[in-house]
Formats: structure tokens, C-alpha cells, sequence
């Protein structure tokens, strides 16, 4: 007899070998633990099953009971117990994992399974993957290779559909492409809650179509795209702009809230074609905002900085410094800091803070917040701000103690990191008696009125960590290179610290990480170098007390009900 | 041997002269009293009745009603739903239509029985789309029903509460398949459910244990309360109790509908006398003897085997007019009696021709949901009608079959093997004319052969 290891674990075998998992685990996952891949099209992990592609048909077996006493039937030939094998196969996605359960996914009758399934899929599937977007990502072509037969028995005329319909602002389908799997159909009612999908007409005619009068246009549109098996839904800014298998895979962290949804860059020569989600289940599962797609438009983006002034005059990096440097050493500085900077640049910021004795604030964004993958709190980072020592209270949406200080000649000079000052709240005049140091990415008001402008790196141009809603310490990874000229952010604010007249710290990772580790307690156990893809979860408890605007979303709930979340 | 007489039981008054739908009429006939008499005994005796008769479902597969019923979950402390299976669109079949539109209070005492019996409060009478009529037959019964007390609160004085509802179908051949037809109550597209986990009788009509039964079957049971479970046994031959009505059409001089004991007639008993045999000049060719996707018989082919016979094994040796028509009987020689459509041919009918109509139906139906009967179905229906309107090529008979044995037993629901056995058998028993029909196709039709699909 098979008992199980561990009352939640259910012993099953996978094409002979013998496998723990846990108990309602399905076919497919188990086969996955047992590295079998069973291909499938409708299955997604994330979304309820369908099990309508019939691709993961696999054969199933029972062991055998007698029905009367139910006491084991042993097979004599192997001593073990009698397996009893269905007739029919079974589709492998909706048959969960039961003590002694027995799965083949490797012999004739599947392989005949797939191979049917795939001429099925493929006769009235348009047979041009050189000209398809999704060629490249795409699960038909794959298991095509794997399972289609080289030549069509089809003769007849194909199916007519749609082409290029414009569900929405963001996604382009492709009918005729379209297999019927429903995965974007369950996603829109089951995740985006936004039931605007469905198939008109029967049979091969089915189409999937849009509610009349109604667009796929929630903001997790996108996430369709994504979990496409096929060339249907396509992204409208994406499709037709590069070859996937072009593009370079980078891990980085979503920027628009203080979600922090894992996401993935595509890039190719220092250009950024798309972004799309990781996978992360304590986090975003496999979705993200179709908002948080397009902030890589920042880099190219017009108004982008890319060079070191004085007074609205180019100048070399090290004139720049020096000058910021300068008026940093006179004293009576303010800093504004940034919930969108990473901890690093955050712990970088307060050693420079305490060299000068500066008071320091943020500037908070609220948004509403959708309970799904966009939080209220639109800066990625004021956690890490809290956890490094930063600040200790949440940042007000206006600097209204700043303007006051100003107002009363207390402040000589303002070090802005990313902030725009005027959108904070500080008006023209207060700005035009204290001269201001700038470091940021795009222009604004403050880099226009700015003593020093130096320009910084956006997300996708270095590496770091952010700490999300959860106190989960995430690290994102560079992307493409800044613009030519610009240095590291972690180099640029040690060159600020230095000529402020301070000591010189450590600005690669690497050995800044060592500093971090021996001065901020919470992060006193983890380099960078450690740090795993799902990200560490940090205990949030020394700031339970704090007002945080979040409410729920996904696998997020805010500690207490939360008055401020719009 | 002459063939024996009909046994109506359920048709005891379709086309009788005088008898109307109306309450009054059926109340003169007795109608309701059975009903008044299962309502003072208790219900799980009433079950057992029905589990003793052997009675087995009408809508086509033949599942034992009683083991259906048993098999309700009835711990979960969610209601218990009742679906009337009205969704009568198998081609070929045509019997519920005649219970709905000449006898509708038979099936609304054998549904209200059916209820009792299993604690059911709400039922559904779920009809045929293209029933529009016999939807407003139902709606007037029922009406009358709760009038004099026999459907509604309080049921004839008793605590016992119970509503039937009509509804309308939404016109595809699919909604007739039991979670297909579950969702389409739901109001959602019929796409048949997956099945684990979506048994009806643990998470059928709003994930509540759900018995969904054929209209005849639901008639029946009110004659086997009325005679008892053991005495309905003893009508037809074991295993295959009860009546069965045939729905003949097609070729031959008398088609229509007849009632027979199961079992007790062959099948050339019923179509050469009861029938009358094919039309002058002609000789039968075919039959179809369970509704269209039952596997098509060939006259003059032969079927050996062993059989049971009370405890004995007995050999048998059957032509097509040799088969006794029953569930048990038909499953042996590799049809089915399905819904009881008896579909004929004659030497006139081309077998290309005739799958390419059933083909076209199929594919017309298949609900599109999974993808071996989506695409299957389809493709077989442009192979056919390209051979009989196009260029027909000798290679397309092993195309066909090809992709008909590339459907059944991977598809979500029945409607696989629904689609794809007729071409398999057509194929297995006419090969020859599917070959060589590039040849056939060369000589004219008939001047008065009817119009190809």
C-alpha cells in the first residue's frame, strides 16, 4: 500500500514514478513536481478549469478495492496493488490528486490524444507563423512541432473570421487564431471582474467577441494578451514591433504602487519593447495593471533628463557636483526625499541627512485604490523609507512645514530627489528665495527652476530593492543602460555625500548592502546577492501603528480598515 | 412469427378520438389518482418502487432511473432540483412531443410523483425551443393543475409544497444534454459542464443536487407507482422493463409512432408488420434504430455472439429483422436503442448522401466548446458535402474515418460519440459506396430524388 508521507500530502505515480504533492494538487501540477510536462491550452493555474481543449488528455488508474470486503487486490506479478485503468482517457487538469492515483502521459493512446487534438486545432487555424506576432511564445506552434503530423489531410475551404478586431484601447484580436481555450473569458470575470467577454455562434463558428456596446477596456486588459495560448489577443502598442525571441528577459519591480507587482522587462539593445508580469503567488499570481505597462515610455520619453546644469546651462558631471556640494556645505539644508527611490538610494539619502543634520520628508501620492493590483499609496517605497530610518512617519501630500521654513528664513537650500516641489505645494516665490539642488529623471517645474539639475536612472536603468504593502523586500534587476553620461544613482548620491564634505561610502550593491546590513537592523540578514525572486518578507510590526492608506487587493489586507483609502 | 400487439402505457390515449389535453378529460381517464394515492405513503417507498421496476431512462442512454435517484446528494442541506428533460431534438424521435401535446397531465402527475418522492419543491419542465405549442399546452395544464390544487402550495391538503415551471429552450440540439441543459436554465450558454466534478446529482442546477430526467421516463413512473414496482417487471423481458415507444420513419408504408413491450418485438416484426414493410418496388436497405447518432444497421449483415438468457449463456445468431428491440439487445450487435427513432432506408437513399444530412446536423449543433467534436464535427460535414457537391475523392472514405474515430471518448460530453458514430458505422457498413462514389457520382439523380443538403 502507498500511505501518505504527511497527512496533507497524497502519494501519486506519474508514468511509474511514485510522487508526494498535496492533497487537490491537479494532474498537470503533479505531473510538473514530477517534471512531466503535460501541454495543455485552456489550463491556467490562476483561473478556474475549463477543460475544454482536451489537450491534456492523459490515462488514469485507481487502485484496485474489492467492492464488497474493500480490501486491496494485489497484482501477483508485482506484489503491489492491482491498478484498475479507465477506458476512456482523462483530461489531466480537472482529476485531483488521490492517494495512489496513477497517471500515464507518455504511451500510445495519449501521444493519439495530442496528435488529434493538434490536427483538430490546427485545420481551421490560420498556418502562417512566420507572419504571426506570436510566433515565438506561442503554445500551439510548440506543441505542434511536438505533435502535429508535418502535412494537412485538410482540403477543405478554412473558416472565415474577424481579423484585427479592436476589443478595447489596448488589445487586438485575431479570430481566426483564436483556439476557444476561454482562458481570457474566465480571467475577465474571475480576476478583472469585468464579465465583457464571451463566444457568439456554435460549433467551429464560435467567436469570441465583446458584450455589444461594451469594450475590453479595464485596466487589466493586457493580462488577456498574456495568457493567450495563441496569436489572438494581441497587445495593440506591441504587435508587429519586434520578435519575441529577440528580446532580453529582465526581472525588475512594478513602479505604480506600493503593490510591487514582480514584473518582467523585454528589452533589446538598451531599448524596452514591453513589460509583463512575473510570476510571484504572494504578490500579483501572474498579473499586473495595464498601467504599470507603459512606464518604460519614461525612458525615451521627451521631457527625460540627461544632462548635468547650472542655472539652465550644461556643465560637466563633476562642475555640477562640486556646485550642488557647495551649496549642501553651507548648511541649513532641507531634504524632500523620495518613496520612489529604492532602499539603497533611501539609506544613501539619510547618511547623507545625517552628515548634515537636514531635516528630511517625502511627499506622499494617494490614489484610489482598485482592490486588485493598484494600491492607494502610489509610491512604490515608503515602506523602505520607514525601514531604513529615512523618516519615521508617513509623508503628507504637501510640504506645508517646508513652505513655513522657507517663509522664516530657516532653510538655505533644498536637495530635491525626484520631487517637484511646486506640485508639492511650495509656491514660485518660496522657490526663488532658496536655491535648489535637483536629482531626478524627467523635467518638471523644480528642474526648470533649479540651481543644479542632476540627472538620475528610472527603474528599468538600474538595480535595487523596493518594500512593498506587505514589508516584502523585493530586488529589480537593470534593464538597459541610462543615457550616455549619466551615472548610477547609488554613485552619484555617494559624489553628493563627498562633496558635501562628507566621508565615501560604498556605492556599488554589493559592498553598500554590507553597510546596510551592520546599520539597519530590520535588513541586518540579507545582502543583496541573496535575495530570492519572491522577494523577503520583513516584519512590518515595529509600524503596525501607522496610518498607511492601502486597502486590500490581491493577497493584501491592510491591517485595520483603513479610513483614508479612497 | 407475427409480431405481438401493442402494450400502450403511455400512449393509452395519444390520438384516442374525444380525448382532450384538458384537466377534466384526464381527471375522467383517473388521472391524479395514483398521484393521491403515493401521497400517503412515504417517499423512500416510493423510490424503491421505482428502483424494483428496473425502469431505465428513455432520453437515449438507458441509465437505470432508480440508480440515478440513488445517487442524489441528499446530506448536503441544499435543495433538490427536479429538470423535466423536454428538449426533445434527437432527429427521428417524436414521442414526448405527443405526450406534451395530447396528454400533458400524465407527465405533470408523474413529475409531481417524482417530486414527492425525492423531496423535490421546485421543478423545471425545460422544453424544446421549437416547441412553442406545447410550451403553452404545458403552461395551460399546469395552471389548471394549481387550480384544482394537484401542483403548488399544499398539495391536495398535505404539507407537502411543490411548483413546476416551464421553461423555454434556447433552441439547440445541446440543450438536451443534462448539464447543457442545466446551464441553459441557468440562463447561461449550454456548454455541457465537465464531469468530474459536476455530477447533477451533487452540483447540477445552481450547484445543488439535481435529478434531470426524459419525459417518458417521468410518465412511467407514475404507471409503476400505480402498479407497483414488481408488477412493472414483468412487462417487457428482465433488464428491459416496461414499454417502449418506437418513432418509426423513413422508408416503409405505415411510419409513425408504436408502443411495444421492450424486448418483445424484433425489429423486422415492427417495420415489415407492424409497418408494413418498404414502399412498392422497393426493399429496405438500412436502419437507424435509436435516434440519428445510434450506429446505423445493414440489412443482410449478420451478428453472432453469446447472450444471457435468465442464467444461461445462449448463442445467438441475428440478422437485422432478427433483433429484439431492446437496450440490452441493440448494445450488443453495436447500436443502441437511444430515444427510440427508428430511422429507415431504402435501396433508393445514397449513404454519401445521408451522412452528409446527418453530418450537416452535428455540425450545425456541436456547441463548440471542446475541441475534438468542435473541429471533428465540422470537418466530417465539409468532407460529405464537398463528395456530394463538389469532387468527391476514393481517398475520402478513410479521411472520414480518420477523423471520426479521432472524437469519441475525448470530448466533454456525449455529443462525441453523438457526432462521430454515424460515420464510423456508416463507414464500417457502406464503405464501398463511400469509394466508389466519385463513380456514382458521374450518373444523374433521379428526377424525383429529393433536394441534397
Amino acid at each position: 500500500m502507498i500511505a501518505p508521507p504527511k497527512p496533507d500530502l497524497v502519494t501519486v505515480n506519474v508514468d511509474g514514478k511514485d510522487i508526494a504533492v498535496p492533497k487537490g494538487t491537479n494532474m498537470i501540477e503533479a505531473a510538473r513536481l514530477a517534471s512531466v510536462e503535460v501541454p495543455h491550452y485552456c489550463y491556467h493555474p490562476k483561473l478556474t478549469v475549463a477543460g475544454n481543449c482536451r489537450m491534456c488528455l492523459v490515462e488514469m488508474g485507481l487502485p484496485a478495492v474489492d467492492p464488497a470486503t474493500k480490501t486491496p487486490i494485489m497484482d501477483p506479478a508485482t506484489g503491489k496493488q492491482k491498478i484498475n485503468w479507465m477506458p476512456r482517457p482523462t483530461i489531466a487538469c480537472a482529476t485531483n490528486a488521490s492517494p495512489g492515483l496513477h497517471i500515464r502521459t507518455n504511451t500510445p493512446a495519449v501521444v493519439d490524444c495530442r496528435n488529434s487534438v493538434t490536427e483538430f486545432l490546427l485545420i481551421n487555424h490560420p498556418l502562417d507563423c512566420p507572419i504571426c506576432d506570436q510566433a515565438g511564445e506561442c503554445k500551439l506552434q510548440e506543441h505542434s512541432t511536438a505533435y502535429g503530423r508535418g502535412y494537412s489531410r485538410f482540403v477543405e475551404q478554412k473558416n472565415v473570421k474577424p481579423k484585427r478586431t479592436q476589443l478595447g484601447p489596448r488589445v487586438t484580436l485575431d479570430d481566426e487564431r483564436c483556439i476557444l481555450c476561454s482562458r481570457c473569458v474566465r480571467f475577465s470575470k474571475e480576476v478583472a471582474k469585468d464579465d465583457v467577454l464571451g463566444f457568439i455562434d456554435r460549433g467551429s463558428y464560435s467567436t469570441l467577441t465583446c458584450y455589444p456596446g461594451r469594450k475590453l477596456e479595464n485596466n487589466y486588459s493586457l493580462n488577456t494578451v498574456d495568457i493567450c495560448p495563441v496569436g489572438a489577443l494581441t497587445s495593440t502598442d506591441f504587435r508587429f514591433k519586434m520578435r519575441v525571441w529577440f528580446l532580453k528577459q529582465t526581472p525588475s519591480i512594478d513602479t505604480e504602487s506600493s503593490v510591487g507587482a514582480n514584473t518582467e522587462v523585454w528589452s533589446r539593445e538598451g531599448s524596452i519593447y514591453r513589460i509583463t508580469p512575473r510570476q510571484n503567488d504572494a504578490v500579483n499570481d501572474t498579473w499586473m495593471a495595464d498601467s504599470g505597462r507603459i512606464l518604460y515610455k519614461q525612458v525615451k520619453a521627451a521631457d527625460r533628463l540627461v544632462e548635468y546644469s547650472i542655472e539652465g546651462t550644461a556643465a560637466l558631471p563633476a562642475v555640477a557636483l562640486a556646485k550642488a556640494g557647495g551649496l549642501l556645505r553651507a548648511g541649513s539644508v532641507a531634504i524632500v526625499g523620495s518613496g520612489r527611490s529604492s532602499v539603497e538610494e533611501q539609506f544613501l539619502t539619510r547618511k547623507l541627512a545625517e552628515y548634515l543634520k537636514a531635516p528630511v520628508t517625502l511627499v506622499s501620492r494617494v490614489g484610489p485604490g482598485d482592490k486588485i493590483l493598484v494600491s492607494a499609496d502610489r509610491n512604490p517605497n515608503v515602506r523602505g523609507a520607514l525601514v531604513t530610518g529615512l523618516v519615521s512617519s508617513l509623508p503628507a501630500q504637501q510640504l506645508t512645514e517646508l513652505a513655513a521654513a522657507i517663509d522664516a528664513g530657516q532653510v538655505k537650500s533644498v536637495l530635491s530627489i525626484g520631487e517637484d516641489l511646486t506640485a508639492a505645494g511650495l509656491t514660485a516665490a518660496q522657490l526663488a528665495k532658496v536655491p535648489v539642488v535637483y536629482l531626478g529623471t524627467q523635467r518638471n517645474a523644480t528642474s526648470e527652476s533649479a540651481q543644479v539639475v542632476i540627472p538620475t536612472l528610472t527603474v528599468f536603468e538600474k538595480a535595487g530593492t523596493f518594500v512593498n504593502q506587505q514589508f516584502r523586500l523585493q530586488k529589480f534587476a537593470k534593464a538597459v543602460p541610462g543615457p550616455a553620461g549619466v551615472a548610477d544613482d547609488l554613485a552619484t548620491l555617494a559624489q553628493l555625500i563627498t562633496a558635501a564634505g562628507g566621508p565615501t561610502l560604498a556605492s556599488d550593491l554589493g559592498a553598500l548592502w554590507a553597510i546596510i546590513a551592520a546599520e539597519v537592523k530590520p535588513l541586518a540578514t540579507v545582502t543583496y546577492a541573496n535575495l530570492t525572486a519572491s522577494g523577503l518578507l520583513l516584519d512590518g510590526t515595529p509600524w503596525a501603528a501607522l496610518p498607511f492608506v492601502e486597502g486590500e487587493t490581491l493577497h493584501f489586507k491592510p491591517a485595520s480598515p483603513v479610513a483614508a483609502s479612497a | 412469427m407475427p409480431a405481438p400487439t401493442q402494450r400502450r402505457l403511455i400512449f393509452a390515449h395519444i390520438d384516442e378520438p374525444g380525448y382532450t389535453n384538458d384537466l377534466a378529460c384526464y381527471q375522467k381517464h383517473g388521472g391524479y389518482e395514483v398521484m393521491k394515492k403515493a401521497f400517503a405513503r412515504p417517499p423512500a417507498e416510493l423510490i424503491d418502487e421505482v428502483k424494483k421496476s428496473g425502469l431505465r431512462g428513455r432520453g437515449g442512454a438507458g441509465f437505470p432511473c432508480g440508480v440515478k435517484w440513488s445517487l442524489v446528494d441528499r446530506k448536503s442541506g441544499k435543495p433538490i432540483y427536479l429538470i423535466v428533460n423536454a428538449d426533445e431534438s434527437e432527429p427521428g424521435t417524436f414521442k414526448d412531443r405527443y405526450i406534451i401535446h395530447q396528454d400533458p397531465h400524465q407527465l405533470i402527475e408523474g413529475t409531481m410523483i417524482s417530486c414527492f418522492a425525492n423531496n423535490v419543491k421546485q421543478a423545471y419542465i425545460y422544453i424544446r425551443g421549437e416547441f412553442p405549442h406545447g410550451a403553452r399546452i404545458l403552461e395551460k395544464a399546469i395552471a389548471e393543475a394549481r387550480a384544482a390544487n394537484l401542483v403548488g402550495p399544499n398539495v391536495l391538503g398535505s404539507a407537502y409544497s411543490c411548483e413546476i415551471y416551464v421553461h423555454r429552450g434556447a433552441g439547440a440540439y445541446i440543450c438536451g444534454e443534462e448539464t447543457g441543459l442545466i446551464e441553459s436554465l441557468e440562463g447561461k450558454r449550454a456548454n455541457p459542464r465537465i464531469k468530474p466534478p459536476y455530477f447533477p446529482a451533487v452540483l447540477g442546477l445552481y450547484q445543488c443536487p439535481t435529478i434531470v430526467n426524459n419525459v417518458e421516463t417521468l410518465c412511467h413512473v407514475k404507471h409503476i407507482v400505480d402498479m407497483g414496482g414488481e408488477a412493472y417487471t414483468k412487462i417487457g423481458t428482465p433488464n428491459n422493463t416496461g414499454t417502449r415507444i418506437f418513432c418509426v420513419s423513413g422508408h416503409v408504408q405505415k411510419p409513425g409512432y408504436y408502443e411495444f413491450e421492450a424486448g418483445k418485438i424484433t425489429l423486422g416484426q415492427l417495420l415489415h408488420e407492424v409497418c408494413g414493410g418498404p414502399l412498392p418496388g422497393r426493399t429496405l436497405k438500412a436502419v437507424i434504430p435509436g435516434g440519428s447518432s445510434a450506429k446505423i444497421l445493414r440489412f443482410g449483415e449478420r451478428f453472432k455472439g453469446k447472450r444471457k438468457v435468465g442464467a444461461e449463456m445462449v448463442d445467438y445468431d441475428w440478422g437485422v429483422e432478427d433483433v429484439p428491440m431492446d437496450f440490452d439487445s441493440l448494445g450488443m450487435i453495436g447500436t443502441m436503442g437511444g430515444s427510440g427513432g427508428v430511422i429507415v432506408m431504402d435501396d433508393s437513399v445514397n449513404m454519401v448522401e445521408a451522412l452528409a444530412n446527418i453530418n450537416a446536423f452535428y455540425s450545425h449543433e456541436s456547441c463548440g466548446q471542446c475541441t475534438p467534436c468542435r473541429e471533428g464535427s465540422l470537418w466530417m460535414k465539409k468532407i460529405t458535402t464537398r463528395m456530394v457537391h463538389g469532387a468527391a475523392r476514393p481517398e475520402d472514405a478513410a479521411l472520414l474515418k480518420g477523423v471520426a474515430d479521432q472524437i469519441p471518448g475525448r470530448t466533454i460530453c456525449a455529443f462525441g460519440e453523438a457526432c462521430s458514430w454515424p460515420t464510423q458505422s456508416f463507414l464500417a457498413k457502406f464503405g464501398d459506396e463511400f469509394k466508389n462514389y466519385h463513380e456514382t457520382k458521374k450518373a444523374a439523380r433521379p428526377a424525383d430524388s429529393l433536394e441534397l443538403v
